[in-house]
């Protein structure tokens, strides 16, 4: 079965943040010996290196399905990455301290899409009902709920978590996570040219508040879902990089 | 690169998120549309041949673009090669229009800004936060703003 390697590859190897990393001992699939290799685990995708610097994986492991456990083995901290189905192997590890080898267990154990999209679901379910419980309060429903949401956002000035940045490529130009496309058209909200403080670094995120008192023909309205809310924010921030983009080619 | 290939092989025998027969090609010189069997399972995109049981290939979604192009027609690609395309034409373009809903919020990476999002949400409405009853609000994958190493 052929796989995007390369772009397997570039996801392991680029800025995005890991959600562990470290070396690790693993042991041979046909002889027992023990070899150390550098691993970083993003999202449900465990990648391992030979060396730190190693410009590109040896290999990965797809953490979909699987138990992690301890195990006994010879090695101190070991601990196994178990897939169900006859024939299946089992990944054996060893961590090389108590504390890492317990982060390691934790981190992978939850590292499943699946895991992932189960707490999703039930923290947007969460939030339909609480949703739904406040519109069915008073009359005077929409001042209040719209004090309540400015004062909400005032209360989180940090940056907005929608939208990890990646760090500029040698050309200058930023790259987007998932970037869903300048061909969206953009929204009529009139909030654009906020961004020139002569600032030649990546493009700024767009301030939270901003976004959601500025936005047209949605005052005061927050969107129902988090898809439409990253529409949105998609379509500013596409401007912001295409005002972004032209500024850098200006001085040249 | 090696990679757990029974596992993933199980993966593709999954129920799909979206599976549908569509006309497919792959970023290869001289490449044309054949009709292939398309799995969508977590992250994964799967192809298969229609008749076989084991699939062609698999495409990890994670930094990749989905573009809608011409009429039915939408594409896939990666961020570090933005001209490969994979390209894909529906039957209609209703279809069209589905599955690039589908495969835009299919990563992990835009679960994961999901869950932040919500998680946020929640805590201004009512000041706790709601990972806590899971027992892992200090994870480093659901926190804001940069992750820790």
């Amino acid at each position: 079965m052929k796989l995007n390697e390369r772009s397997l590859a570039f996801y392991a190897t680029c800025d995005s943040p890991a959600d562990n990393s470290g070396f690790l001992y693993k042991r041979g699939e046909r002889h027992t010996a023990y070899h150390r290799r550098w691993f970083v685990l993003k999202g449900n995708m465990l990648f391992y290196f030979e060396e730190r610097e190693s410009r590109e994986p040896v290999g990965v492991i797809v953490l979909e399905g699987c138990n992690v456990e301890l195990c006994e083995s010879a090695e101190d901290f070991a601990f196994a990455i178990r897939f169900g189905g006859t024939k299946s192997r089992t990944y054996v590890l060893a961590a090389e301290s108590q504390a890492a080898m317990e982060s390691w267990v934790k981190s992978l154990s939850r590292a499943s899409f699946d895991y992932m999209r189960l707490v999703v679901r039930e923290l947007e379910k969460q939030l339909e009902e609480m949703r739904r419980g406040l519109a069915g309060g008073c009359g005077s429903s929409r001042e209040s709920s719209g004090s309540w949401k400015s004062s909400g956002l005032e209360r989180s000035p940090e940056r907005l978590p929608a939208l990890p940045t990646i760090l500029p490529k040698e050309n200058g130009c930023a790259v987007w996570n998932n970037a869903l496309g300048a061909q969206q058209p953009s929204d009529t909200s009139g909030c654009g040219g906020h961004y020139d403080e002569g600032n030649p670094r990546p493009p700024p995120l767009p301030p939270r508040r901003r976004v959601s008192s500025g936005s047209a023909g949605s005052a005061g309205e927050i969107p129902s879902t988090f898809c439409r809310l990253h529409e949105r924010y998609s379509q500013e921030v596409a401007r912001l990089r295409q005002d972004w983009l032209e500024k850098q080619r200006g001085p040249r | 690169m090696r990679y757990n290939e029974r596992e993933l092989l199980s993966l593709a025998r999954q129920p799909a998120e979206k599976a549908a027969e569509i006309r497919m090609s792959v970023p290869k010189k001289g490449s044309v549309l054949k009709k292939r069997l398309v799995k969508l399972v977590v992250n994964f995109l799967f192809y298969f041949r229609t008749d076989e049981a084991e699939p062609i290939g698999a495409l990890l979604l994670e930094h990749c673009r989905i573009t809608k192009e011409e009429e039915n027609i939408f594409s896939i690609s990666f961020i570090e090669e933005p001209e490969r395309k994979y390209c894909f034409e529906c039957a209609s373009e209703q279809q069209c229009q589905e599955w690039v809903e589908a495969l835009k919020r299919a990563s992990y990476e835009f679960l994961r800004r999901s869950l932040i999002f919500y998680r946020n949400e929640i805590q201004k409405m009512t000041g706790k936060d709601p990972l806590e009853q899971y027992g892992i609000s200090e994870e480093a994958r659901f926190q804001l703003g940069t992750h820790r190493q």
